[in-house]
């Protein structure tokens, strides 16, 4: 037995599928801007990013990264816990916890390893975690590392979650309860019925971080996420973020009201054991999330080109996610289809990510459009006509 | 609860979930001859779930291989109460 010899199955499905369509491993040769690139010798517009506020080329936080690079060098070489807490780390936590109005902020280096170290410190082996079936890798993976006994309830169904919870409680009347969720998931761009599970939270005393990933600038008036716009932040126990998507930048957070999160600093192994931020990601972090406080029409424009290719895709029978939002999935029965006009839409131009099974929710295949607030309305429309060529089986 | 009645409870759980005849002996895998997926494990376990009025931690799951694991794993449960 060879040490690759466990990937046999793999490796014969990807010989399949690459004698049937080729390469689908796409590599960015050159990036343009925000919403266009060139692949495959030729230019496509990006509709399968996480920009959603399009300011990875936004002059002010290019200028702010760069600046940052000159004074305080292009690495930290070394962890949070030693000689990698700089002043612009703590003010980036200072400016966080200001943005959310919490007492305390955390920073992490990505938005994984923020629910790697949060998943697998705060909530032990004596607590218990229930989590939405659909929730990201990374909180999978974060209390699998801590070990916490953890329970799966239907994604986005208060009431499986309250019957698990109900049973729970029963069992163990004393025992911390984490309930773990996101604000918009990744893949359907679905919303989690916030003001429902904050009941339940509240009728059962447990407790609940969400994970706004890729809600943060997207969602709420001041773009605090899904909490911010369901109007429950003072219920919410501990938010969960990311610098990757609407920040452009990388990164992860955590911010509660209480303040003893500090201690995690202390106890959690994926805070200490890896290298901290750059200082031109934090730089650059930190102007994203000022632009997000002084330029609201980026979220107005995000919404404005969801609605339109929600509604256009809708329109030509696709099947998509439940609601509209700036993730567009577009769901297909055949895993084969799928890979068929993913490739048919790349070589017309328009780049989207595909989502095959096991990674999506629920077996189906997916092509994952997304919007940004950069994309221009003539980009919407050249993505709309892109997919009106396929038939939506 | 008897072992058997586990036995059979799971039978129908199966048949139902699979939607086919199962035919299940102690040592019959989920994986190589169920043929049962992540997702469809995600619903066995919802159906065990109700059905037993256990709650199942997803961390055994990786210890399940078999019908009796899967088995012994409901019994202990139901003595927990
Ligand atoms: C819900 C969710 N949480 C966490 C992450 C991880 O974020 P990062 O890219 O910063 O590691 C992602 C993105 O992949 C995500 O979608």
């Amino acid at each position: 037995m060879g040490i690759f010899d466990k990937f046999a199955r793999l490796a014969s499905q990807l010989e399949q599928v690459r004698a049937a369509f080729g390469g689908i491993n796409v590599v960015i040769e050159k990036i343009l801007s925000p919403t266009e690139a060139i692949v495959n010798g030729k230019k496509v517009i990006l509709a399968g990013t996480n920009n959603y506020l399009g300011l990875t080329f936004d002059k002010e936080c290019i200028e702010a990264a760069c600046q940052a690079i000159r004074e305080e060098g292009t690495g930290t070489t070394g962890s949070r816990m030693a000689n990698g807490t700089y002043y612009s780390h703590v003010i980036l936590e200072r400016e966080l916890s200001e943005f959310f109005d919490k007492k305390a902020t955390i920073v992490f280096t990505t938005g994984y390893t923020a629910n790697l170290a949060i998943l697998s410190t705060l909530v032990g082996r004596e607590d218990i975690v229930l989590l939405d079936a659909d929730c990201h890798a990374s909180i999978y993976d974060g209390t699998r590392l801590g070990g916490v006994p953890v329970y799966r309830f239907r994604h986005n169904d208060v009431e499986d979650l309250e019957k698990r919870l109900k049973r729970l409680r029963e069992k163990q009347p004393q025992a911390n309860i984490l309930i773990v969720i996101e604000g918009l998931y990744s893949m359907l761009g679905d919303r989690a019925p916030l003001k429902e599970i904050v009941a339940v939270k509240e009728r059962y005393g447990a407790y609940l971080l969400i994970d706004e990933a890729h809600s943060l600038g997207v969602l709420g008036e001041r773009g605090r996420g899904l909490a911010e716009e369901a109007g429950v932040e003072d219920k919410v126990d501990f938010i969960v973020g990311t610098f990757s998507k609407s920040l452009a930048s990388i990164g992860g957070y955590c911010t509660s009201d209480y303040e003893e999160l500090d201690l995690l600093r202390y106890a959690s192994r994926p805070y200490v054991f890896t290298a901290s931020l750059s200082p031109a990601n934090i730089a650059a972090a930190r102007t994203a999330l000022r632009i997000i406080r002084e330029r609201p029409e980026l979220k107005e424009r995000l919404w404005q080109n969801a609605l339109k290719l929600y509604g256009r895709l809708k329109e030509m029978g696709f099947e998509l996610g439940p609601e509209p939002s700036p993730i567009v999935a577009v769901r297909f029965r055949e895993p084969e289809r799928a890979l068929s006009v993913w490739k048919g839409l790349l070589e017309q131009g328009v780049y989207v990510n595909m989502v095959l099974p096991p990674a999506t929710p629920d077996g189906s295949a997916l092509l994952r459009a997304s919007v940004s607030a950069a994309h221009r309305p003539e980009q919407i429309e050249a993505i709309s006509e892109a997919f009106s060529s396929f038939s939506p089986a | 609860m008897k072992r058997e009645e586990i036995f059979e409870t799971l039978e129908e759980i199966l048949a139902e979930v699979l939607q086919k005849e199962v035919e299940i002996r102690p040592e019959t895998t989920f994986e190589a001859d169920l043929e049962v997926d992540s997702l469809k494990a995600m619903e066995i376990l919802a159906a065990v779930e109700d059905r037993f009025d256990i709650t199942v931690p997803i961390n055994v799951l990786n210890e399940i291989k078999t019908v009796a694991d899967f088995a012994e794993e409901i019994e202990k449960l139901l003595e927990e109460g």
